[in-house]
């Protein structure tokens, strides 16, 4: 690229400008810039101390907490159905993995059985989440290196998948779906038709991103090679998620340790070797075919029956039983004023979200509210490898590294 | 001690031949272990189990606060595997006075941002750690937010 001329630039030589050698420049040539935490490409309020020589980044320093809301702190005063508003909360782009993970570690504290409609929805939705995710991803990464008109493309189809969230919850966004116990509502008459309809277009979706991009010269320009750095400092540092299978490490909770019957369903693990900005595009392209996948086998093999587990002491009655039974009404009053109570003892439940790793720590003591609830957020670990990540590149691949990262600060700074 | 049960599984077999004394405690519930490491042993205890157990990550660090019983912290540390598909829960208990204990750091340069955020939210001390200062909070912030004794809600104004 160096040596292709600019058109239009003249380079004016001074009368010594040929001959003279270059003055060494006794000042420091060090510049700290400070970028965000307002700034488009960190993609929330991250902020990112550079310290450069020319275009060198000599050191990185991310600060993050701009968004801290002492979550862990309220998941201590509130009880353990209320607090599953707070997990939508977490990482905004992911709310239903994040239903998922803490339902599912309550459950394993109370030994509930789900039944597998409502196992089936959870991993449906799930899927829908990853897609959701990664297609602001896509989007909002195309346009930081410069390819505005994929963005309208991603968000057409999320708007779509956000349809769908509102069809089965009455949300688009904050969710809330998942309950401890099973799913808050029965899914809506007509989904299959919705989802049909959906999941028969959306691989000829994938194709018109693929075509916009993959061999686009620019895109690969700004993305191969850029962003690399060992799988072992990955591991040392916290990574997951996307960023290790594009660096070849074949490892997903989804497959390693199933949960919500994922055993059950048929998808690959997608990997690559390049370790670069540009392999990570193509795992999340080609996970996001392998959720097409998962979903049109819950479409077509999704079991009757249940919804939630049978376990009237924590799952709310039906309205028509609620009103017309006494004992639905007791439980009914029970839970809604005093909670469940959870047996005593701690869980970690790790499932993958469209970011990586996703751990709630839960801590009950026995009674109807969380003693401790810790989140381990893929953002987080992901975010303190960007000085390995960027140190020593140029600045202006900086915004592709950081972007192919796919963080979400509310999930790193909670 | 340990239950007897638990030295059937490898990793504490191992560990407790390795390390006489470190573990001065343990359960396996739902599934899940978790082994009561005494705190001055923590870090020969994790460097072991990376460089010996193949335990390459470190899922996460954090606290318990039990307080007002003593000792009051439990430092939690969750380990795992992907090559053995295995994971693991080391604690250490902590006094309520001067919460102090070493950093893995050395061990998972990963550490660094968990014994930070605990240390903001928690107020453990964490020695030898590279860079312990406030990660969530301002730098000025009084007082440690996720300690059982610090008010979940202000005065009304």
């Amino acid at each position: 690229m160096s040596d292709v001329e600019t058109p239009g630039v003249t380079v004016v030589e001074t009368e010594a400008g040929a001959q003279a050698t270059p003055e060494v420049d006794p000042r420091p040539r060090r510049l700290v810039l400070n970028m965000g935490p307002q700034h488009p490409s960190t993609h929330g309020v991250l902020r990112l101390l550079l310290e450069l020589d020319g275009e060198t980044v000599m050191s990185a320093q991310p600060d993050i907490g701009y968004l801290h809301t002492g979550i862990e702190k309220e998941f201590e005063v509130k009880l353990y159905q209320q607090a599953v508003t707070l997990t939508d909360r977490i990482d905004y782009l992911a709310p239903l993995s994040n239903n998922l993970c803490y339902c599912l570690a309550v459950e394993k504290l109370l030994g509930l059985e789900i039944p597998p409609r409502a196992q089936w929805t959870r991993v449906m939705l799930t899927e829908f989440t990853r897609l959701n995710s990664h297609l602001v991803w896509l989007g909002t990464h195309a346009i930081d290196i410069g390819a505005m008109s994929v963005f309208l493309y991603c968000f057409r189809e999320r708007e779509e998948i956000l349809r769908i969230f509102e069809m089965f919850s009455g949300q688009r966004m904050m969710t809330s779906y998942f309950r401890i116990g099973g799913l808050a509502l029965e899914p809506p008459r007509g989904w299959q038709k919705r989802v049909k309809s959906f999941i028969d277009v959306f691989p000829s979706r994938v194709d018109e991103y693929e075509e916009l991009l993959t061999n686009n010269r620019i895109w690969t320009g700004r993305t191969q090679g850029i962003g690399s750095f060992p799988l072992a400092d990955m591991l040392d540092l916290g990574v997951t998620g996307p960023m290790l299978r594009a660096a070849g490490l074949k490892w997903d909770t989804r497959k390693a340790q199933p949960y919500s019957s994922y055993e059950k369903f048929d998808f690959e693990i997608p990997t690559r070797t390049e370790n670069d900005v540009y392999a990570r595009y193509l795992v999340r392209i080609e996970e996001m075919r392998q959720s097409a996948r998962i979903i049109k086998q819950a479409l077509e093999g999704m079991p009757e029956g249940r919804w939630t587990a049978d376990a009237p002491h924590v799952v709310l009655p039906e309205r028509d039983k609620m009103k017309t039974q006494m004992e639905a009404l007791i439980y009914h009053f029970k839970i809604v004023t005093e909670g469940f109570r959870v047996p005593a003892g701690e869980v970690y439940q790790v499932i993958e979200s469209p970011r990586g790793e996703v751990g709630y720590y839960v801590v009950s003591d026995g009674t109807a509210k969380p003693y401790r609830v810790h989140v381990r957020g893929p953002s987080f670990g992901n975010l303190q490898a960007v000085p390995r990540m960027v140190e020593g590149t140029l600045i202006a691949d900086v915004i592709a590294s950081i972007g192919s990262m796919d963080f979400v600060l509310g999930d790193s700074d909670r | 001690m340990i239950p007897e049960e638990l030295n059937t599984i490898p990793v504490v077999a191992a560990l407790v031949t390795a390390q006489p004394g470190a573990v001065v405690g343990g359960k396996s519930d739902r599934g899940e272990l978790t082994l009561e490491i005494a705190p001055e042993r923590i870090v020969e205890v994790c460097r072991f189990l990376k460089d010996d157990q193949k335990f390459v990550r470190i899922s996460t660090v954090t606290a318990v606060d039990w307080y007002p019983e003593e000792p009051r912290f439990d430092v939690v540390y969750h380990l795992h595997s992907p090559e053995r598909n295995e994971r693991l829960r080391l604690k250490c208990r902590l006094p309520g006075e001067n919460p102090e204990i070493d950093s893995v750091t050395v061990v998972w340069r990963g550490a660094n941002w968990y014994e930070r955020e605990t240390f903001d939210l928690f107020g453990i001390i964490f020695r030898n750690h590279p860079n312990l200062k406030r990660i969530m909070l301002p730098e000025d912030w009084e007082g440690h937010p996720l300690r059982k004794d610090y008010p979940v809600t202000g005065d009304r104004v």
